[in-house]
C-alpha cells in the first residue's frame, strides 16, 4: 500500500492553498507534479555537472555524458527493453510520433498504402499520419469504438489488410481511461505484415510496462506525465528498425562525417538526436524513474485502480451525473471524464478551481472522440500516486456547488 | 476568493444562459457570421439584418459555456434596433472592460454583469467570442452598405 500522506511530503507544490482551499490536483493526465528528487536532480545537474555532452574531453563533459547515457539505460530497464541504444530522446510524445512519421514513414509508406488508427486517438496520433498520408498519397483509416468506450476489435480487424503498412494506437485513453488489449492489436498488425506503434503516454506512467509483452515495434511516451520534467519524450524502436530509418533532423551530434558532397550519420540512437539535447531534463527523468521504481509500478497500479473505483462509486451517487468509458476499474486507468447535467465543463472547471480543485475541461485533444460521445467537451479528473480518497470529497463539493448555481 | 467566483456567475448572466434572448436563426438574414473558439469548442453564430444604418434584427445560436452564451444573448438584447455606430462603440467598451479591466461604461447597461469575467483571464475569451463575431458582421455591413 502506498502511504499517501508520507508520499505527498515529497511533492512541494501540493503544499499550498488555491483560492483559499487545500490544492487538490486532479489533472495528472495533462501533466504530473514533480517530486523533490526530480527538482533536486535538475538543480544538482546545473550546480555540479553542467557541460555539453558526447564530444567534451574535460571532467564535467564526461560527467554530464555519463548521467545522460545512464538515463537512457534506466528508461530501457523501466520499459523492459534490452538495448538502451533502441531508446531515442525527443521533446515529447508528439515529437516521437512525428519522428516515426518522417524517418520511417517517408521511407516506407507509398501511394495507396494505409495507416490504421482509431477514433479514440489523441491528436498527436492522428495529425502526423494525415500529414504523412498527404505527402505519400496514402490513406488514414479509423477504427470505431463500442458504446461502452472500448476500441471495436471487429472494426479494427476489418480495416487491417494487405494495404496496411502501419497500425498506430494508444495504450490508455486520456479521456475514457480505457486500457486497450494492445498485444492482440500488435498481432493483428503483424499478421498483415504491418508495423505497430504504441502511444504509451498515459500507460507507462501508471502501470507495469513491458515492451516485449506489448508486441509493439515503436513505443512513444513523455517524461512530464511520469513525474519527470517537461521537454523530454521517448521513442523506443524494436532492434534494427532505427538503422533502417532516415535521420529526422540534421545537425551536430547526429553525424559521423560531414563533407561537401554528402555526410554520413552517427550510430543509432545518436542519428536521431541532432543538436544539443535537453541534457538536464533527461537526467532528471532518470530521477523520476528511480522514484517510481522505489514505489513499485505494481503498487502504483493497485493504488490507482482502488482510487478510480472509489471516485466512480462516489461520483455516481450524484443525481444525473454520467461517467464516460468502461465501468470496470480494472479495465481503465485513473482518468474519469464526466458530465454534470446543465453545467458546461468550462463552468464546472471554473467552479472547481474556486474550491482549490484542479480538473480539466475541454476536448482533451481528442475531437474525433468528442464527436463519437456527442459532446463538445467533458470535465476530467485524473489521478497519480499523490492522490487519495480525501481528494474526492472536495471534487464532489464543487460539483454540488455547480449544480446549485445552474439549478 | 469565493466572492470572485460568485461575482462571475451573477444572476443576470445565469438568467441569459437559461433563457437566451433573440435565440435562433433569422431566416433570410443577409449577414451571417460565425466564430469558434478552437481551444474549447465554443461556437457562436450571429444573423444580422441591417437597414437605415441600424441593426434592424439580430439572432444568435450556438453552444458553449454559460459565459459565451449569455454574453451573446446580452449582446443581441443590447443592440437590437440600435444604430451601427453605437454597436461599434459598445463593442469597444466591452473590450475595454474585459481586456483592459476598465470600469463598465454606463452605455453598456446590463452588459456590466460581465465585469467579473475580466478577473478570470482564462474565461475572457468565452465572453469575447460573440463580440469578435459581431465585428465581422459590422465589417460585412460596411462593405455591402
Amino acid at each position: 500500500m502506498l502511504d499517501i500522506e508520507r508520499l505527498r511530503e515529497d511533492f512541494p507544490i501540493l503544499h499550498q492553498r488555491v483560492n483559499g482551499h487545500r490544492l487538490v490536483y486532479l489533472d495528472s493526465a495533462a501533466t504530473t507534479q514533480k517530486p523533490r528528487a526530480v527538482i533536486d536532480a535538475l538543480v544538482n545537474y546545473y550546480e555540479t555537472s553542467n557541460a555539453n555532452i558526447h564530444r567534451g574531453i574535460h571532467t564535467l563533459a564526461q560527467r554530464a555524458t555519463e548521467q545522460y547515457e545512464d538515463t537512457r539505460a534506466k528508461v530501457a530497464r523501466f520499459i523492459g527493453a534490452s538495448n538502451p541504444e533502441d531508446v531515442v530522446f525527443t521533446r515529447n510524445t508528439t515529437e516521437s510520433i512525428n519522428l516515426v512519421a518522417h524517418s520511417w514513414g517517408d521511407r516506407f509508406i507509398g501511394e495507396g498504402d494505409e495507416i490504421v488508427i482509431s477514433q479514440m486517438e489523441h491528436h498527436s496520433n492522428i495529425v502526423p499520419w494525415q500529414l504523412l498520408a498527404a505527402r505519400a498519397g496514402a490513406a488514414v483509416r479509423f477504427a470505431s469504438l463500442t458504446p461502452d468506450g472500448h476500441l471495436d476489435v471487429d472494426s479494427l480487424r476489418a480495416l487491417i489488410g494487405p494495404r496496411t503498412k502501419l497500425v498506430s494506437l494508444m495504450h490508455m485513453s486520456n479521456v475514457l481511461g480505457t486500457i486497450n488489449p494492445v498485444a492482440e492489436f500488435a498481432e493483428m498488425a503483424h499478421r498483415a505484415g504491418a508495423l505497430f506503434l504504441l502511444d504509451a503516454a498515459q500507460s507507462v506512467p501508471h502501470l507495469p510496462f513491458d515492451v516485449r509483452a506489448t508486441g509493439a515495434d515503436f513505443v512513444a511516451f513523455s517524461a512530464h506525465k511520469m513525474l519527470g520534467p517537461t521537454g523530454v519524450g521517448v521513442l523506443w524502436a524494436r532492434e534494427g528498425l532505427l538503422e533502417e530509418m532516415d535521420p529526422f533532423m540534421g545537425g551536430g551530434d547526429m553525424i559521423a562525417t560531414v563533407r561537401e558532397e554528402a555526410s554520413t550519420w552517427a550510430e543509432v540512437p545518436h542519428k536521431f538526436e541532432a543538436g544539443t539535447p535537453n541534457i538536464a531534463d533527461v537526467i532528471a527523468l532518470g530521477a523520476a524513474i528511480e522514484y517510481l521504481e522505489a514505489l513499485g509500478m505494481d503498487e502504483v497500479r493497485r493504488h490507482e485502480v482502488a482510487l478510480t473505483a472509489y471516485a466512480m462509486d462516489t461520483l455516481e451517487r450524484i443525481p444525473g451525473l454520467a461517467i464516460h468509458g468502461p465501468r470496470d476499474p480494472e479495465e481503465r486507468g485513473g482518468v474519469v471524464s464526466f458530465e454534470v447535467p446543465g453545467v458546461h465543463p468550462h463552468d464546472m472547471a471554473t467552479i472547481a478551481d474556486g474550491h482549490g480543485v484542479a480538473i480539466r475541461a475541454g476536448h482533451h485533444c481528442a475531437q474525433l472522440l468528442m464527436r463519437q460521445l456527442r459532446v463538445p467537451a467533458t470535465s476530467r479528473a485524473s489521478f497519480s500516486v499523490y492522490n487519495g480518497e480525501d481528494d474526492i470529497a472536495p471534487l464532489v463539493e464543487a460539483i454540488e456547488h455547480a449544480r446549485k448555481v445552474f439549478a | 476568493m469565493a466572492e470572485l467566483f460568485d461575482d462571475l456567475y451573477r444572476e443576470l448572466i445565469l438568467d441569459h444562459y437559461r433563457r437566451p434572448r433573440n435565440h435562433g436563426e433569422l431566416p433570410d438574414a443577409p449577414i451571417r457570421v460565425e466564430g469558434v473558439n478552437p481551444v474549447c469548442g465554443d461556437e457562436i453564430h450571429l444573423d444580422l439584418k441591417v437597414a437605415d444604418g441600424a441593426i434592424a434584427d439580430i439572432g444568435f445560436w450556438g453552444h458553449g459555456c454559460s459565459i459565451s452564451q449569455s454574453s451573446a444573448s446580452m449582446l443581441t438584447e443590447r443592440l437590437k434596433g440600435r444604430p451601427l455606430d453605437e454597436a461599434g462603440r459598445v463593442t469597444k467598451k466591452v473590450r475595454a472592460m474585459l481586456i483592459d479591466g476598465e470600469l463598465p461604461d454606463s452605455e453598456l447597461g446590463d452588459l456590466e454583469a460581465l465585469e467579473g469575467v475580466a478577473r478570470l483571464p482564462v474565461r475572457v475569451k468565452c465572453a469575447l467570442l460573440c463580440w469578435n463575431v459581431l465585428e465581422q458582421g459590422l465589417a460585412e455591413a460596411a462593405t455591402t452598405a
